[in-house]
C-alpha cells in the first residue's frame, strides 16, 4: 500500500514494549515532548507537562476504579497504536470518504481527520457571522492566544482522570469554536472526527467551544471511521456555556467494531443559560462516554439525553455528571438502550445538588432492554443532595420487549418481526424527539430503523462498508 | 365458520378450558356468559393464539383450516379479530403507524399492494365516523392515556379498519357508560354482515339489548353447560348463576 510506509514513519512509539498499558506511552512523551510541543501550541503546551505528571501519577484507568468499573480497557490499550506525533499530514479527502452527510441539513461543517483540525477552504462556511470563530485550535491558538488561553484547559486540568490527563499529555491539536456575544446561528455546525490510517492509530484531539453570553448555536459531532485497522481515539472537549446562551450538542456515533472511543465532554453553565445534549451510540466497538455538565449560574436549563443500540461484543458506557451548584435550576437526563448478541451496557448517572442549591429540580431516567439473554446491562444511578428543598427522581429499569404490547399488535395481524420492530424503534422515540435539528431528526430515525432492522450491522457511511 | 370440539387448555398448569365445543356460522351473533372465572377470557385467548395458554387437547377449524397451528397475525390475516377486555397502550407507536402496517400486512397476506397514502388516510377517516372517534386520537400512540370508553371505541374502530370474518368482544361492555356503549354497539351493528359472525362475551346482559344475539350460551368450569336464544340472557340477568351451577352440579 502505498501510504503505508508514510502513515507508518509517524509511528515515533517504540513497538518494542509491546504496547501493553501505559509504560510505553511513558517513554514515549519522556523521548519525544520536545517534538510533542514543536507540533503544537504555547497554549496547550503550556499544560502539557502536568497533564504527563498526573497521568504519570494516575496511569490508565482499570475496572478497579468505581467510575470505570462498567469500561474495561484492558484488551483496547494492548494494542500498540501509532500516533502522528510530527504532525505528517494523513492523506484523504474528507468530503470524498465522508459519505453519510444528512441531506437537508445545511450546516457549517468541518473534518477533524484523527487527531488534527482538516483545513477546509468551503464556501458555506465563509457565510459565518461576523466575529464568529471556527477552525483548528492549534492554530486559532496562535492567532487568539488571549481568548484561547483565558478557557483552554479549564475544566478539564482540575479533574484527576487518567484518559483526560493522557489527553493533555498527548493532544497537539482540535476543533475550536467562538460565538461572540448575542450572536446566533442560522445552522447547525457540523464536526466530522475521521479515523483514516493504514496501521492501528490512535488519535488524542482537544476541542475546546465558548459561548458568550446570549449566543446560541448547534453542534453535531460525528465519529467515523474509515480504514479496516483498529483505531482509538481519546477526545476532550469543554464547553463554555455563557449567561443566556444556549448550546445544543449532538453526538452521533457510527464506527466501526475496531474502534475504541474514548471521550469526554465538560461542559460549564453560566446563569441563565440552557443546555441540550443528546449522545447517540448508533454503531460501535467500545465507546465510555465521559459527559458531565456543571451548572454555575441560577435559572439553567440541562437537558441530557442519549441512546445506545449495541449488538455482537459492542460496548457503550455513558458516565455521566450533572453537578448543581447554584440554585434554582432544572435538569432532565434521559438514557436508553437496546442491547442484543454479546453487547454490554453500562451507564452512570451521577446527580450533585450542592447545599446551597436549593429550588433544585432534576429528574434521571435510564431504560433499557434486553433483546438477547446473553446481553448484559449495568445501571447506577447516584445521588448526592445536600440541598433540602428541592425535587429530585431517578428510575432504572432493565427488561424484554412488552409481549403484551407486541401480542396486541399480533392480533391485529402485524408480524411478529415488524412488532418488535414497532416497540423498539417507539422505545427510543422519545430520546430522537428531543432533536431539535429536523433534518437531523429524520435522518436519525431513518437510521435507527435500518439499525433495528438489521440492515445497518456495519457503519453507514464509510468507505470499507460500500 | 368455526368450529370448537372438546376443546381444553392450560395456563401456568391449570386447566381452564375443559371439554368447550362451540359452532358458528357466517351471519350469527353468540352471546358467551358466565360467572367470574369460567373461562370466557381464556377463549378468546386461546382462540387468537395468545402464548401465555397452552392448549391440551381438542380442535378448532376456521373455514377448514387448522387454526391452533396459525400464528397470531396469521389468525388475524385469516380473519379473526378481538376486541381486548383491556386494550394495551403502546407508547410511542403512533395509531397512524399501527394501522398502516396492520391493514398493509393483511393485503400483503392476499397479495395486494400496499394501500397508497391517500387511500389509507380516506379509509381512516370513513372508519372513524363510524365509532365517532376524535380526529385527535388517531394522531395519538395506540392506547396511550385514552380514557376506557376511547379504548373500547379505537377497538372496535380498528375492527371496522380490518374487516374480520369472525370477531370477537371481550367484554366490550365493561367500563362504559351507557353512551359510549350505544356508540360501540351501533359500530358493531353497522359493521355485521351476512357473511361475518360475532362472539360476544360478556358477564351482564345490558349490551345484549343493544347487540341482540342469535345464540347465547353459558359457559361454567371450562365448558359450555347451556345454550339458548336471547331469552337466555334475560333469564340469567333475572336469576343469576347460581341455579346454572346448581344444575351443572347436580348432573350424572
Amino acid at each position: 500500500m502505498e501510504n503505508e510506509n508514510l502513515i507508518d514513519g509517524t509511528n515515533s512509539k517504540s513497538p518494542s514494549f509491546g504496547g501493553v498499558g501505559e509504560s510505553p506511552y511513558i517513554d514515549l512523551y519522556k523521548s519525544h515532548h520536545e517534538s510533542i510541543k514543536k507540533h503544537s501550541t504555547v497554549v496547550m503546551n503550556h499544560i502539557r507537562d502536568d497533564a504527563f505528571a498526573l497521568f504519570e501519577e494516575l496511569h490508565f484507568p482499570t475496572v478497579a476504579l468505581e467510575n470505570y468499573k462498567y469500561t474495561d480497557l484492558k484488551a483496547a490499550l494492548s494494542i500498540d497504536y501509532g500516533l502522528n506525533i510530527n504532525r505528517i499530514p494523513i492523506p484523504v479527502n474528507p468530503y470524498e470518504v465522508f459519505t453519510c452527510d444528512v441531506p437537508g441539513i445545511q450546516s457549517y461543517l468541518y473534518f477533524v481527520v484523527n487527531d488534527a483540525f482538516y483545513p477546509v477552504n468551503d464556501a458555506r462556511n465563509k457565510t459565518l457571522p461576523k466575529g464568529v470563530i471556527i477552525g483548528s485550535l492549534n492554530q486559532i491558538a496562535e492567532n487568539h492566544p488571549e481568548l484561547v488561553k483565558q478557557y483552554f484547559g479549564k475544566l478539564s486540568t482540575t479533574k484527576k482522570d487518567g484518559l483526560i490527563a493522557f489527553n493533555g499529555a498527548f493532544a497537539q491539536d482540535g476543533f475550536f469554536m467562538f460565538v461572540p456575544k448575542n450572536v446566533v446561528l442560522d445552522k447547525p455546525v457540523q464536526l466530522v472526527n475521521i479515523m483514516r490510517s493504514d496501521v492501528d492509530s490512535m488519535a488524542n484531539s482537544h476541542n475546546l467551544i465558548i459561548f458568550e453570553e446570549g449566543a446560541k448555536a448547534q453542534l453535531l459531532v460525528c465519529d467515523h471511521t474509515v480504514d479496516d485497522v483498529r483505531f482509538l481515539s481519546n477526545r476532550v472537549t469543554e464547553v463554555f456555556v455563557g449567561e443566556n446562551a444556549t448550546y445544543e450538542h449532538y453526538k452521533l456515533e457510527n464506527t466501526h467494531t475496531k474502534t475504541t472511543n474514548l471521550s469526554t465532554l465538560l461542559i460549564d453553565q453560566q446563569r441563565s443559560s440552557t443546555v441540550l445534549a443528546n449522545i447517540i451510540t448508533l454503531h460501535n466497538g467500545q465507546t465510555r462516554n465521559t459527559i458531565e455538565i456543571d451548572i454555575d449560574g441560577e435559572n439553567c436549563e440541562t437537558n441530557l439525553c442519549g441512546m445506545v443500540i449495541a449488538d455482537k461484543n459492542q460496548q457503550v458506557d455513558n458516565f455521566t455528571s450533572i453537578i448543581h451548584n447554584k440554585p434554582n435550576c432544572h435538569s432532565t437526563e434521559l438514557f436508553k438502550y437496546v442491547l442484543d448478541d454479546m453487547s454490554k451496557g453500562g451507564f452512570t448517572g451521577k446527580l450533585y445538588v450542592a447545599k446551597n442549591a436549593q429550588k433544585t429540580a432534576a429528574f434521571q431516567t435510564n431504560r433499557n432492554i434486553l433483546l438477547s439473554k446473553t446481553a448484559k446491562m449495568r445501571t447506577k444511578p447516584q445521588l448526592e443532595i445536600y440541598a433540602d428543598d428541592v425535587k429530585c427522581s431517578h428510575g432504572a429499569t432493565i427488561g424484554s420487549l412488552d409481549e403484551t404490547a407486541k401480542f396486541y399488535m399480533q392480533s391485529r395481524g402485524i408480524s411478529e418481526k415488524e412488532a418488535r420492530l414497532l416497540l423498539m424503534f417507539a422505545f427510543t422515540n422519545d430520546v430522537i424527539e428531543n432533536i431539535r435539528i429536523e433534518a437531523l431528526k429524520d435522518r436519525i430515525k431513518i437510521l435507527v430503523e435500518k439499525r433495528l432492522r438489521g440492515e445497518l450491522s456495519k457503519c453507514e457511511g464509510c468507505v470499507i462498508c460500500q | 365458520m368455526l368450529q370448537i370440539k372438546n376443546l381444553h387448555a392450560n395456563i401456568n398448569g391449570k386447566e381452564i378450558l375443559k371439554g368447550l365445543d362451540l359452532t358458528v356460522r357466517p351471519g350469527e351473533i353468540h352471546a358467551i356468559m358466565g360467572p367470574n372465572g369460567a373461562g370466557k377470557s381464556t377463549l378468546a385467548s386461546v382462540l387468537t393464539g395468545n402464548q401465555a395458554f397452552e392448549v391440551t387437547k381438542g380442535e378448532v377449524t376456521f373455514y377448514g383450516k387448522n387454526l391452533l397451528e396459525l400464528s397470531p397475525e396469521n389468525r388475524s390475516h385469516e380473519g379473526i379479530f378481538l376486541s381486548f377486555q383491556y386494550p394495551v397502550e403502546i407508547p410511542g407507536v403512533s395509531m397512524v403507524n399501527f394501522m398502516r402496517s396492520a391493514l398493509n400486512e393483511h393485503r400483503k397476506y392476499k397479495n395486494l399492494e400496499p394501500l397508497s397514502a391517500t387511500d389509507f388516510l380516506r379509509t381512516m377517516r370513513e372508519k372513524k365516523e363510524l365509532v365517532e372517534m376524535d380526529n385527535k386520537l388517531a394522531n395519538r400512540s395506540v392506547n396511550e392515556g385514552f380514557s376506557g370508553g376511547e379504548k373500547k371505541r379505537n377497538e372496535i374502530f380498528q375492527m371496522a379498519m380490518l374487516d374480520p370474518r369472525l370477531s370477537i368482544l371481550d367484554e366490550t361492555d365493561s367500563g362504559l357508560d351507557i353512551d359510549a356503549l350505544r356508540i360501540v354497539a351501533n359500530g358493531v351493528n353497522k359493521l355485521k354482515r351476512p357473511d361475518n359472525a360475532s362472539i360476544v362475551i360478556t358477564h351482564y346482559q345490558r349490551l345484549l339489548d343493544y347487540i341482540v344475539p342469535d345464540f347465547v350460551h353459558v359457559l361454567y368450569n371450562g365448558r359450555i353447560v347451556k345454550s339458548g336464544g336471547k331469552e337466555l340472557a334475560y333469564e340469567l340477568e333475572e336469576r343469576g348463576y347460581d341455579w346454572i351451577k346448581k344444575e351443572v352440579e347436580e348432573a350424572p
